[in-house]
């Protein structure tokens, strides 16, 4: 695993702040995520290591939290919520709009890597539903018409 | 007004959630902000306890547990390190308060946090704050580097002698994380699994030390206790279900939103007031669930209750977190408790068979029903695979999946029965699309 030297830094930082090392795992393999787009394999040996814990605790954590990609995602990766608020209020149209434009199925990825598409639970905007989480950002108050503006735009 | 009726509620916690800037240690300031925190170190811990016990103040997190007498069961000798945990794992379906006050009024959070970890005597605290609230973490954070460069976090804080670090802890997508002990597994390092309680974690908690973990509004809530008083808080609302509430109100109303009022408004004036009443007007209520997915389902009939601890549960139901989901006549019951099921299916960690088995199983029985597939027999089995769950897990993720169940089945058992007796995937009324 190679981070660069400000890398390094920012997680000798995120480890210092704890009373115990391992307790920075879910905060560095963010790092590792956000420095990859995804966990590489490779991260979880070095991940071990830095924490002083054993590897398979590290794949432990990696298949237990959701958020965490064991491969790359597509450069807008959508996550549209289908717990009940999201539902009463048209998610299954998005998410079908969504597949329609796109032309992938939840759990897919459009070949050009632009585009991951997937259903998730409740992400706390059920007042503005139906919405989805692009990458780290929530898109609230959907419509089918916004939706397809918006992959328009992200298209371009 | 008549004689001797309450005044008019005016907002609290969301006071300042609507002005420029509010998330700035400026703007806090300038409100009065830290002034209660000065107000807490110049008192011993113990009085500040005794504060909040008086004030009658209930977790807001969904048990609604007395938060003083939480904060009493701390030991007294410390012997070991001592933790406060602000519970930002937000998860329950429905519910958006916490993350409101986090991105708008974060030195609140704040403020809330270090009073309470120093009545424990704690000189570190955690904000989990669930994954997904990238936006909320990044303006909580800015938050803690102003407030600590202007020494309100740290060391010798407002030279009272007393330190307190604040570390904001991200997670990482699960709901059971929410849970207080899956929550300190989590943050030890681990996947999130609930333990065994006793010993709780007063006595056994983070790093098998004592600790004491409270959800945000709840800790919101005690700057106002210190500077405003116990008895200005247990005036509002009635005698143990008092103080200012958020109540998370989605689904099928004209204006969903955040709205806060005193405990116990009734659950018609949420709707048909704060929440402009129905969508369409052509479509009655149907139902209400009141607290989020895991509390037993409202039918129309039943919405002149007082949205508190204690009427809910005389219901039958909870307040849990106030996440209010309205539902119209185009909602099919079956479909709702099939989203529910899926949840918890989906959300169960897996460590006690009894959830992650009838968990599934549930999800699978509500499924074959909406599709039109299901029998008759489903109905008493789907109660039965419920009751087997009920009280049976190490949390009570599994009481939230089963609890509901049976409410669905006696109040909306027409929408079950119509999907099995015509074998149709077509519900009851015919649902339209919402827009």
């Amino acid at each position: 695993m190679n981070f660069a030297a400000n890398v390094l830094e920012e997680i000798d930082r995120i480890v210092a702040r704890y009373p115990r090392a391992t307790s920075a795992v879910l905060p560095v393999l963010h790092v590792v995520q956000r420095e990859h787009g995804f966990v590489p394999p490779e991260a979880k040996a070095w991940v071990a290591a830095r924490l002083d814990m054993p590897p398979a605790k590290v794949e432990e954590v990696l298949s237990f939290y959701t958020m965490f990609h064991r491969a790359p995602v597509g450069r807008k990766h959508l996550q549209v919520c289908r717990s009940l608020s999201c539902n009463l209020r048209g998610e299954e149209e998005i998410t079908a709009t969504i597949c329609r434009k796109i032309g992938i199925d939840p759990g897919g990825k459009t070949a050009d890597g632009k585009f991951s598409l997937v259903q998730v639970e409740c992400l706390g905007s059920c007042g503005t539903a139906p919405m989805m989480q692009v990458n780290d950002d929530y898109h609230e108050s959907l419509t089918p018409r916004r939706v397809e503006e918006l992959l328009e735009e992200w298209s371009r | 007004m008549s004689a001797g009726a309450p005044p008019p509620f005016r907002p609290v916690l969301t006071a300042r959630c609507g002005k420029p800037d509010s998330h700035r240690l400026g703007t806090y300031l300038a409100d009065g902000g830290y002034q209660a925190l000065s107000q807490a170190l110049a008192l011993q811990p113990a009085a500040v306890v005794d504060k909040v016990k008086a004030s009658g103040l209930r977790g807001r997190g969904g048990a609604g547990f007395p938060t003083g007498l939480k904060w009493s069961f701390m030991p007294k000798e410390k012997t070991k390190p001592h933790y406060l945990i602000n519970n930002a794992d937000e998860s329950e379906p429905g519910t958006f308060k916490d993350r409101l006050l986090m991105e708008k009024d974060p030195h609140l959070v704040i403020e809330g946090t270090l009073i309470g970890a120093y009545a424990i005597r704690a000189n570190h605290a955690f904000i989990y704050i669930r994954g997904e609230y990238y936006h909320a973490y990044t303006v909580l954070l800015a938050a803690l580097e102003e407030a600590r460069a202007k020494g309100y976090v740290g060391k010798n804080i407002l030279g009272s002698g007393w330190d307190c670090e604040v570390i904001l802890h991200r997670g990482a997508g699960a709901y059971i994380c929410g849970e207080e002990t899956a929550l300190m597994t989590s943050l030890e390092g681990g996947k999130g699994f609930p333990r065994l309680k006793p010993p709780f974690p007063a006595a056994a908690g983070l790093y098998a030390c004592p600790t004491t973990i409270n959800n945000v509004e709840t800790l919101a809530n005690v700057p106002f206790i210190m500077t405003r008083g116990p008895e200005w808080f247990a005036a509002i609302g009635r005698e143990k279900n008092s103080g200012p509430k958020l109540y998370c109100l989605s689904g099928h109303v004209k204006r969903p939103g955040v709205y806060e009022t005193a405990m116990g408004i009734s659950l018609r004036d949420l709707i048909d007031v704060h929440g402009g009443g129905m969508l369409h007007p052509d479509r009655p209520l149907k139902a209400v669930i009141p607290g989020g997915a895991s509390v037993g389902v409202l039918d129309a009939s039943e919405i002149d209750v007082p949205m508190d601890f204690d009427a809910l549960r005389a219901k039958g139901s909870m307040l849990g977190s106030a996440a209010t989901m309205v539902l119209d006549s185009s909602a099919c019951m079956v479909k709702a408790l099939l989203v529910n099921c899926r949840f918890f299916a989906h959300e169960s960690c897996g460590q006690c068979t009894p959830c992650r088995v009838g968990c599934d199983w549930m999800e699978k029985i509500v499924h074959r029903i909406e599709g039109g597939e299901g029998r008759l027999e489903d109905l008493e089995l789907l109660n039965d695979v419920a009751s087997r769950i009920n009280g049976q897990t190490i949390c009570p993720l599994g009481d939230a999946a089963a609890g509901p169940v049976p409410s669905y089945l006696t109040k909306f058992r027409a929408d079950f029965v119509h999907h099995i007796d015509n074998h149709t995937a077509v519900c009851l009324p015919k649902a339209t699309a919402s827009r």
